[in-house]
């Protein structure tokens, strides 16, 4: 079995961790809810996994699972972004006067 | 085609990363928001260029999907927004784990050659089978771990349950016991992945998961919970990271380790804040400190407004006052 494909995913996989703790160093307090919800609505890229269960070939007891995948993670994707968006432009306000 | 596609997981992932840098600072963070949303429009268009699916349910789930989310998120009240984003993040949660039930009936119901094989075919990539039966039980768990811990952190933060540590003797035996026995189950399937109980096996991987995120959240206070949802975001990133392991997807994987990474990072950050360790806040000091029981407890009462959230929503106070008083100010300048 030809293993190094796996090993490159698994490589990307190291490398993503340690980016991933390098990347935020000093934020400051306030950010860190929007931080987090931001952070969070990236988390729901689990919706490729989902669409991708849809494949028209797969049994239709998979595709009903993944359908309900697809919602999910949607509303996780599109309500994380907006909410987001929605704190971030509270300090906005706050900035300007 | 393929490689156009893994092109665009290469964009997507770079939009992340500055996605994720631009939200640590207050001058680009809404700018990086806008862009990390931009990475994932990619990542999805990208996914659809694969072919093959069933339209007529991609196209109604995101529909609904965006919808929901889009229409809750616009109404909710500055306040209610801390715990809306605990509520997305146990949909995110629930969403692997789905994707991992819906892979591991795919397994079953094709067989298992056939399931590798057509995974290879489609991702140029071979796995042994009990790579991705562990990848399968792994998911799973975290996700389910994720959904019923967000949604406990949901309900203690909106009030729907009270906030106060709901402390019982052995709950950490307990978790620790959980944990345990849901990490033998998934050897198990890895072992046997194609065995005729093996759904039984995974039905009750389900269950355990989704015990062990109430078991961890209930003894947690509600002032905790900021660090609570914190914690689970970088679960529910470790669970996306897991599902790309399951269909070999290079931007999950990638994608979701980047948020498992950096929301612990901010874990550890907003932990510091308050001047409090992970283990401190996760049990209660209880044993933390060698059975030290004048060490904190429970809850950090002493001072609420130092939590993130209650810092974030002074600041939100703050600034609708000083919006208010801003044209008093002007009229009455001399």
């Amino acid at each position: 079995m030809e293993l190094a494909p796996l090993l490159l995913l698994l490589f990307a996989f190291t490398l993503a961790l340690f980016l991933g703790f390098e990347l935020i160093a000093k934020v400051p307090s306030q950010l860190h809810t929007p931080l987090m919800s931001g952070s969070n609505a990236i988390s729901g890229i689990t919706v490729v996994g989902a669409l991708l269960a849809l494949a028209a070939n797969e049994p239709p007891f998979a595709r009903w699972i993944g359908f309900a995948a697809v919602v999910l993670a949607t509303i996780n994707v599109v309500g994380g972004y907006a909410i987001t968006d929605r704190m971030l432009a509270m300090f906005k306000r706050k900035e300007k006067p | 085609m393929e490689i156009l596609i893994n092109l665009l997981y290469i964009v997507s992932a770079i939009l992340f990363i500055f996605g994720i840098k631009w939200l640590g600072n207050a001058a680009t963070a809404r700018r990086g928001n806008r862009l990390s949303s931009v990475g994932m429009l990619l990542a999805v268009i990208a996914t659809l260029l694969y072919g093959g699916l069933d339209w007529k349910l991609v196209a109604a789930g995101i529909l609904l999907g965006s919808v929901i989310g889009l229409v809750v998120a616009l109404r909710v009240k500055m306040t209610g927004m801390p715990e809306l984003v605990a509520l997305f993040n146990g949909f995110g949660g629930l969403a692997s784990l789905l994707v991992g039930a819906a892979e591991y009936h795919k397994l079953h119901h094709r067989g298992a050659e056939d399931y590798i094989s057509s995974l290879a075919a489609q991702t140029g990539i071979t796995v042994p089978l009990a790579f991705a039966a562990v990848a399968i039980s792994l998911t799973i768990l975290v996700g389910g771990i994720t959904f019923t811990g967000s949604l406990v952190a949901w309900a203690k933060l909106s009030e729907k349950i009270s906030g106060r540590p709901w402390v019982f003797a052995g709950r950490k035996s307990l978790g620790i016991f959980l944990l345990l026995t849901a990490l033998a189950g998934a050897a198990i399937l890895g072992a046997q992945p194609a065995a005729p109980w093996s759904a039984g096996l995974l039905i009750g991987l389900v269950a355990i998961a989704l015990a062990i995120g109430i078991v961890i959240t209930l003894p947690i206070g509600g002032g905790d919970m900021p660090v609570v949802i914190s914690l689970l975001n970088s679960l529910s990133g470790v669970a996306a990271a897991l599902a790309g392991f399951i269909i070999l997807n290079n931007v999950l994987v990638v994608a979701g380790c980047l948020v498992g990474a950096s929301g612990m990072i901010l874990t550890i950050i907003m932990c510091k804040a308050m001047n409090r360790s992970i283990a401190n806040v996760l049990f209660g000091g209880f044993g933390a400190a060698g059975g030290n029981q004048t060490a904190a407890t429970g809850e950090m009462k002493a001072n609420p407004w130092k939590t993130p959230i209650m810092c974030w929503r002074q600041r939100a106070v703050w600034s609708s006052f000083r919006a208010m008083a801003w044209p008093w100010r002007r009229h009455s300048m001399p």
